[in-house]
């Protein structure tokens, strides 16, 4: 059974003439254990796409499922991690992660060892993370990249089935970026975590994705996917694979493509036409 | 002849300026130079007008003194060295010596204790409806469809006009001067929870729906403590508001009070009592923000923390 599984599906924001189509005829699935990263142009409905499967978003038509059942909302089974601000600042580090801890899904038919589970769980997604220092600190204390680590580690703390992830290492600058890579691919592996994974980064997208959609803008829709002709275990020094390479170019090309300007020249020859 | 012109040059300093002045904020406050560098920023005009700038503290508080000090200053030689009328215009020292003998012969505390009463309870009567109001208007678009607009038209609707109203619906009494600060403060307190409400960042309400939370966890975990800042300054500034109601609540049939004394004493032309009674006011109120903004820091530390 497909962990995710989107048939058809149409995503049409507002009614009449001004209503834009957002995803057009969706058609994806994504077996249980993968790791799926999404590139596109901006506007590509990728993130929409993404909201859709997390249920913040209701689709106009077509089905979506997870684990063979229709999507009705958002669920603890499908956890989300978003590019910024979603972070509770009154919180601290420790308590923003144990969270999900207080609400009934997680409460519920638990006894004391699960209690211990959990709390075991709590200590070790921090050092994980590599936050014990700043456990006691609140998110404004933080850079950007830990507070990042704390959204991760507080989506796993819920023990999600399929983890959704828009743009999480956006804001982040390139070394902390590549740290966070490895982690995230070694702890999904370890939960055995279906993901799907919305990027604008291409390097990023292939290192993790073990398979690339790449969608298309105006309206949203999926133009392409590619395998990823890496191993199973990734590591930094397959960013210089000439397999790598040749896939980056293929899609690089295929997303400028798409984006509606053909050439860096013909972008360039539009600028000088403006600034005249 | 070199080494010297090069040790006289940064004594002028026309280029490392800007720099220094960016710089001096991440100062340690206890290095010994700190004292002497704000002087040094004094003595020219740029950092001073730095937009968004940083100002020492003990300069903050000269200014904000100077600032207070300056128009007390006119007042006073305005009544003392002017042809103006001291029945019309009294001076600080007439407006001084009254409220000492309001306060030993008249009865100062009774009013101010009176008056508190009015204030505090309308306001509170007020917060007690608005904030769950309001929290319903800015989580539930029903809700808000429901009662935003109503609430839109009657907060423009001019609360001393209701005075009429009011009297003849709750009488003279105490109920009446209540009803007038509530109906001065509710209105615009229902629409400013709302905004608060709102204003909570919609990623962290998805956070919570995609970790499994249910509605009544999203209300109770996330959007009360994510709104609770806004909230206590909404409460901050109704009550200023409520104390400026104060008089108009206490035209009503009043025998006691700070609005009271103050309507009172236009009748008899003791504008020393009028100016007492507009200042007092003005600084209860300074105390209770002050009050607030203690709170403030005592209760959300993690805005008053800085790494």
């Amino acid at each position: 059974m497909n962990a995710i599984s989107c048939r058809s599906v149409n995503k049409v924001f507002g009614t009449g003439r001004r209503s834009v189509t957002a995803l057009q005829n969706i058609c994806l699935d994504i077996p249980e254990g993968e790791f799926v990263t999404m590139v596109g142009a901006s506007g590509c409905g990728k993130s929409t796409l993404l909201r859709t499967v997390a249920g913040l978003e209701v689709h106009s038509s077509g089905d979506v499922c997870a684990y063979g059942t229709a999507i009705r909302g958002p669920s603890a089974e499908r956890a989300m991690v978003f590019q910024n601000y979603s972070l509770y600042p009154w919180l601290t580090v420790m308590e923003n992660i144990k969270f999900p801890r207080q609400l009934s899904v997680h409460t519920r038919n638990r006894t004391t060892s699960d209690v211990e589970v959990a709390s075991g769980r709590a200590d070790a997604l921090l050092q994980l993370m590599g936050l014990e220092q700043v456990a006691d600190a609140y998110p404004s204390q933080l850079s950007g990249g830990m507070q990042q680590r704390v959204a991760i580690a507080r989506a796993l703390m819920a023990r999600p089935r399929i983890l959704l992830m828009d743009e999480p290492f956006g804001a982040l600058d390139a070394q902390t970026r590549e740290v966070m890579h490895d982690l995230i691919l070694h702890v999904c592996a370890l939960e055995g975590c279906t993901v799907l994974f919305v990027t604008h980064d291409v390097d990023e997208a292939i290192y993790l994705g073990q398979r690339v959609v790449l969608m298309a803008p105006r309206p949203g829709r999926i133009d392409s996917t590619y395998d990823v002709p890496l191993p199973g275990n990734r590591a930094v020094e397959m960013k210089h694979s000439p397999e790598f390479l040749a896939l980056k170019s293929r899609i690089v090309e295929r997303i400028r493509e798409t984006s509606g300007l053909r050439t860096d020249l013909e972008l360039l020859q539009r600028l000088a036409r403006r600034t005249k | 002849m070199n080494p010297t012109a090069l040790s006289s040059q940064p004594g002028r300093q026309p280029m490392t300026h800007p720099s220094l002045a960016a710089e001096h904020p991440g100062q340690p406050a206890n290095d010994g130079t700190v004292s002497g560098a704000p002087g040094q920023q004094r003595s020219r005009s740029a950092p001073f007008w730095t937009i968004r700038g940083w100002l020492a503290q003990r300069t903050y508080w000269t200014l904000a003194a100077i600032g207070l000090a300056v128009p007390l200053a006119c007042w006073a030689l305005l009544t003392t060295f002017g042809s103006v009328n001291r029945v019309f215009l009294p001076s600080p020292t007439d407006v001084a010596h009254r409220l000492v003998t309001w306060f030993s012969d008249d009865d100062l505390l009774a009013d101010f204790g009176i008056s508190c009463f009015r204030v505090v309870a309308g306001w509170a009567l007020s917060a007690v409806l608005a904030l769950p109001l309001g929290l319903l208007i800015g989580t539930f678009r029903v809700v808000q469809a429901l009662l935003e607009p109503l609430t839109d038209f009657v907060r423009y609707m001019p609360a001393v006009a209701f005075i009429p109203l009011v009297m003849l619906w709750v009488g003279i009494d105490e109920g009446a001067k209540v009803a007038i600060i509530f109906i001065g403060t509710f209105f615009q307190m229902v629409l400013m929870v709302a905004e608060d409400v709102r204003r909570v960042p919609m990623a962290q309400i998805e956070a919570a729906q995609t970790l499994g939370a249910t509605r009544g966890e999203i209300i109770e975990k996330v959007i009360i403590p994510s709104s609770k800042p806004a909230l206590l300054d909404t409460l901050r500034i109704t009550m200023g508001w409520a104390w400026t109601y104060l008089v108009v609540a206490e035209l009503v049939a009043a025998n006691s009070g700070l609005g009271y004394a103050i309507i009172k004493a236009q009748r008899f032309l003791q504008t020393d009592k009028i100016f007492a009674g507009i200042l007092l006011i003005g600084a209860i109120g300074l105390a209770i923000d002050q009050l607030f903004r203690l709170l403030h820091r005592f209760a959300f530390p993690y805005l008053h923390t800085r790494s």
